[in-house]
């Protein structure tokens, strides 16, 4: 299954119509540098589209992560929390929360789209 | 180097502590320790020297160059110590009955009014203990001053995105939501998006200016208006004033609160956890809501202390860090009326200078006039050469310069923030320049000699990373 991606820089896995596992691109794993502590909602926490659900600290700063889709979280990866590196190693494999129920979503794109609109931020 | 733990031999020790000249109680048996209190046994000589090791594997304002933006880094005359040093002030306690403690509560007095006409406020409480500590005490005003109304709706604080980060977390700490209001192309507070947050949940605004990018928002007075108008009130984030002191008052723009860093804009030491002072002053409506005391004079010339009818409660102990007022109070009598706004004019002709020396060069984030500090942009640098804003402040340091605040603002990438303060000459600033200067080429030139610099430091690039994930924070003994 092909990834989504968000403006604010998460991908989306959907695992069916319903469920999906969410994390961190690339680009956002670069931009912000070395992740030093991860913040992760609760199992049963409900989630909304384009609100944050997570923060991640890297030295430089902490960020707000915000959720593409709207749901409620079903599994977070506690791996992540002892190892927030795992998300600079490999962002794709490194999913933040499973959601279930999804009821509604972003606009998304495909990764062609993504590269492209991230193509167009570097060159600012 | 070693650490003080890993130097001296059991039974060494000092006699530094005056004899004990008041009766000694005894400790009740139920407070008392049950296992041997673990210290480091050493002798005078061999802390002097620990310390002073220490001492020269770092860089303080007393070194050299230290433009670290926000922070406000000048010169702190040495008068400050003398007076801070007096017997009068530093054997009295707290507790004293007033009648013996009236020059101690005169400096109170003439600091508190001093500060009142600087920013355009009715009344100062001296309690809080730095800036974060006076914004949650302003909030704290504003929190009492709505519930004083029986206005519970009152929920959000505005805050701009260019904040410090401990606006929103002060906010936070006093139990409110935080709305944050993007800032316009011109780095200052965007009205319409202001316009659309403010409403009858609006508690209030907290804002500095000039702002955080060192800019004066030219829409201050709208700004505060459109607040006031939703029910909401204005809180000044004094971080910024050293440049504006006596130029133009928070008050007059339309701020109902301000907290003052004695520690930066009135010359105490900083930088090294403190103590610093953040005094918060209020219009006469939010005084009886003021926190610790205020003092009066009655007609005798004898002065009293006071406490608000509404008063929030102490905040920190008596009067705060009252040495740090006392330097303070140093600093403000010796440059007087004259001299204050002239310190200020100055740490905005410095910034400007620096600012354009390097502006053909650097990328500044906002191409305009500055307050008393800019923000260059190096993402361009860094996307052709490689090299980041961290590499060129690390190569500052084998130039023997404090590198500027790094990636702050946030909403400036690759931001590296420069203040210079008034308190550097010209021939300081004009071999910072050509260091900047030299620097930007290198990065062109041989990129790898900026990756791994500095060269010349005890300590090179720490590992931060490690430092965050696995910090160590207490000195473990082998036994």
């Amino acid at each position: 299954m092909a990834l989504l991606y968000s403006k604010s820089h998460e991908w989306v896995n959907m695992i069916d119509d319903t469920t999906a596992t969410v994390g961190l691109t690339d680009y956002a794993q670069s931009e912000l540098g070395e992740l030093v502590f991860v913040n992760l909602p609760e199992e049963g926490d409900d989630v909304e589209a384009g609100t944050p659900f997570a923060d991640v600290e890297s030295v430089k700063a902490v960020s707000d992560v915000y959720s593409p889709v709207t749901g409620t979280v079903a599994e977070i990866n506690e791996e992540l929390l002892d190892a927030p590196g795992n998300i600079n190693e490999e962002p794709y494999e490194a999913w933040m929360i499973r959601v279930e129920n999804i009821s509604d979503k972003e606009e998304l794109m495909d990764e062609a789209a993504y590269k492209e609109y991230v193509s167009t931020l570097s060159e600012e | 180097m070693k650490l003080i733990f890993e130097i001296g031999s059991e039974g060494r020790k000092l006699s530094l502590l005056p004899e004990c000249d008041v009766p000694e109680t005894a400790v009740p048996e139920k407070l008392k320790r049950r296992s041997e209190l673990h210290l480091p046994h050493l002798s005078e000589n061999e802390i002097s020297r620990h310390y002073t090791k220490l001492a020269k594997r770092t860089h303080g304002v007393n070194d050299g160059f230290y433009p670290l933006g926000s922070c406000t880094m000048k010169y702190n005359p040495k008068v400050n110590e003398e007076t801070a040093a007096l017997k009068g002030f530093t054997r009295v306690h707290p507790l004293q009955r007033e009648d013996t403690v009236q020059g101690s509560l005169e400096v109170i007095k003439t600091i508190s009014d001093s500060l009142c006409e600087i920013a355009g406020m009715d009344a100062f409480t001296m309690q809080p203990a730095a800036g974060a500590h006076g914004e949650f005490t302003g909030l704290l005003l504003i929190k009492a001053y709505h519930t004083d109304h029986n206005d519970s709706r009152r929920t959000k604080i505005i805050v701009p995105d260019s904040a410090h980060g401990t606006n929103p977390a002060s906010a936070a700490m006093c139990g409110y939501e935080i709305v944050s209001i993007p800032s316009a192309e011109d780095g200052c507070v965007d009205l319409d998006a202001l316009r659309a947050a403010v409403g009858e949940d609006t508690a209030g605004l907290m804002l500095t200016n000039p702002n955080t990018v060192g800019l004066f928002d030219k829409n201050i007075t709208e700004i505060t208006r459109i607040v006031h108008e939703a029910g909401g009130l204005c809180y000044y984030d004094g971080a910024n004033l050293n440049a504006v002191m006596g130029l133009v008052r928070p008050g007059d723009m339309g701020f109902d609160c301000v907290h003052i860093n004695l520690h930066k804009t009135f010359s105490t030491p900083h930088g090294g956890g403190g103590p610093g002072s953040g005094p918060v002053g209020c219009k006469e409506f939010l005084k009886p809501f003021l926190p610790g005391y205020q003092i009066t004079v009655d007609d005798s010339g004898m002065y009293h202390y006071s406490v608000g009818d509404k008063t929030v409660g102490a905040v920190k102990q008596f009067h705060g860090n009252f040495s740090v007022v006392v330097r303070a109070l140093t600093y403000i009598l010796f440059l007087g009326k004259e001299g204050i706004p002239e310190a200020s004019s100055n740490a905005v002709l410095n910034a400007n200078y620096m600012r354009k020396k390097l502006d053909d060069l650097y990328t500044m984030a906002y191409d305009t006039t500055c307050m008393h500090e800019f923000v260059m942009d190096l993402s361009e640098l860094k996307h052709r050469t490689g090299c980041s804003a961290l590499d060129v402040a690390k190569g500052l340091l084998d130039y023997g310069i404090h590198p500027p605040t790094m990636y702050f603002p946030l909403i400036v990438h690759e931001a590296l923030m420069v203040e210079p303060t008034e308190t550097e000459p010209r021939e300081v600033l004009d071999e910072a320049i050509e260091v900047l200067r030299k620097l930007y080429e290198t990065a062109e030139s041989d990129p790898e000699s900026l990756h791994s610099a500095p060269h010349t430091t005890v300590i090179g690039r720490p590992d931060e990373v490690g430092a965050a994930r696995h910090p160590i924070v207490r000195y473990i003994w082998e036994d």
